[in-house]
């Protein structure tokens, strides 16, 4: 029950004068509502993580990117220093 | 956007487990608190290929497991009172009570249904005026906001007949009633990224320091996972004690703004029971005064004291991280997923119902 999902904003209604506001977001094609009132700023286009009927948080791609990067350069210099000691331990 | 899929990239994963390989030395438990990072190292296999030397712990951080016995009953109780539609996840349904569960109750022609939000019971309590709409409403940090929400929907709207049955649960505590535990021996914790995403990392670093353990904020893909573990391994290793964020693309340092004022107009912490552990301190959230006519324990007048709970699950040793799953005598046999003894082997984040569905389970080549 805890999952929380990262999909798009396809489209944003206001109701109630704009008090609050209701997106359609796409989870790889598959389209559910999830209430945008924890996240003002967040607009169609933005990926945004959903957790029972309520976005949380917006994916921060530029963040993801460095992540990424960092991971690939793992072991890259290691490798090369201890590869005699890491080979023999990996099946 | 890029970025979703990578993060069950298999050859990266075993990229970052090498590294896990060439970094660790000695021996270390590690809890991961958080239910649906077990479901994730379960499920994808990573903790087979973990090298030896490191023990994962899977803690209590599943709000299903934890839902003190007395609430089920409670819940299922107003469910079989002819005006009430009581309302819920679908994962709190096979959670044993007393003496049956709420799917039982169902069948017995109890109107009990599965919603996927919170937001969804305000709504059919509109549609049912002549109804009493209660959503059982359970759940870490990350899915109080969405049941503070419900509240403020329905009294905006002047709605009267919704009211919840609230069972939350709080990370922090939990993390230093395990690490308090005498016979715990953890050496370093994953938090869960999802309750980080709404309260931030501020309630991490007291507990980083005080009692020196090296906690990472950690998301719930393969990837987020094995990473984590990788930066907890190489705070031990240094000596190192400090709060890290692996799941920086969702988490910032202060959380989400809205989510917890939102929190605070509707709920306050209070002691909670926790199932198979027992009363934790300040482990909890209550309904505020101001909302009382949503409050289900007040408008039901429910007994809020939690009787002494008699059964042969083990799930207490379980989320402690004294026993694994399969060192439960009842595990796979007297319990299973279809008759489940106890919570963990029901909900999808229990570390029981892991083990029973993808025990066995590996990184694909
Ligand atoms: S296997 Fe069943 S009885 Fe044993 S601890 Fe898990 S849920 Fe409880």
């Amino acid at each position: 029950m805890c999952l929380a999902v990262p999909g798009q904003i396809k489209s944003i209604e206001e109701l109630h004068g704009g008090l609050l506001r209701k997106a359609q977001v796409s989870f790889g094609g598959i389209m559910k509502s999830a209430s945008l009132e924890m996240l003002p700023t967040a607009d169609i286009g933005d990926y945004v993580l959903v957790h029972v009927g309520v976005a949380i948080s917006k994916v921060d791609e530029e963040e993801a990117k460095k992540t990424f990067e960092y991971l690939r350069e793992i072991g890259e210099v290691g490798e090369l220093e201890d590869i005699d000691e890491y080979l023999p331990k990996t099946e | 956007m890029k970025y979703l899929k990578e993060y069950r990239d298999p050859v990266l994963a075993r990229k970052i487990l090498d590294e896990i390989r060439r970094t660790v030395t000695r021996p270390w438990s590690i809890m991961e608190v958080c239910g649906g990072q077990t479901h994730s190292l379960v499920k994808n296999g990573i903790i087979d290929v973990l090298p030896s030397e490191i023990t994962m712990i899977h803690g209590p951080g599943c709000p299903v497991c934890v839902t003190p016995i007395h609430l089920i009953d409670a819940a299922i109780d107003l469910a079989m009172r002819p005006n009430v539609i009581l309302c819920s996840f679908g994962d709190m349904l096979r959670v044993p009570g007393s003496n049956q569960n709420l799917l039982e109750a169902k069948a017995q022609g109890a109107d009990v249904r599965i919603l996927y939000s919170p937001l969804e019971a305000v709504a059919i309590a509109k549609d049912n005026p002549t109804k009493e709409v209660v959503f059982f409403a359970v759940g870490f940090e990350t899915t109080a906001p969405a049941n503070a929400l419900s509240l403020v929907h329905a009294k905006r709207e002047g709605i009267t007949n919704y009211s919840i049955l609230a069972s939350h649960v709080l990370v922090p505590p939990a993390i230093k009633a395990v690490i308090n535990d005498p016979l715990s021996k953890i050496d370093g914790f994953l938090a869960a990224g999802h309750v980080c995403t709404i309260m931030g990392n501020g309630q991490y670093y007291p507990l980083a320091s005080e009692y020196k353990v090296p906690i990472v904020v950690t998301g719930f893909e393969p990837i987020d996972v094995i990473q984590g573990i990788l930066m907890v391994v190489k705070q031990l290793e240094l000596g190192t004690h400090e709060v890290e964020n692996q799941y920086s693309r969702i988490v910032r340092e202060e959380g989400n703004k809205e989510a917890k004022a939102i929190i605070e107009q509707v709920f306050e912490v209070s002691d909670q029971v926790w199932r198979g552990i027992g009363e934790i301190p300040s482990s909890g959230y209550q309904i505020q005064d101001k909302f009382k006519a949503y409050d289900a324990v007040k408008k039901f007048g429910i007994s809020v004291d939690a009787p002494e709970e008699k059964t042969e699950c083990i799930s207490g040793e379980i989320m402690k991280g004294l026993k694994k799953p399969s060192q439960c005598p009842h595990f796979g046999k007297k319990c299973t997923p279809e008759n489940p003894l106890g919570a963990p082997m029901v909900s999808s984040e229990g570390a029981c119902a892991a083990y029973y569905h993808f025990s066995g389970t590996s990184i694909p080549n």
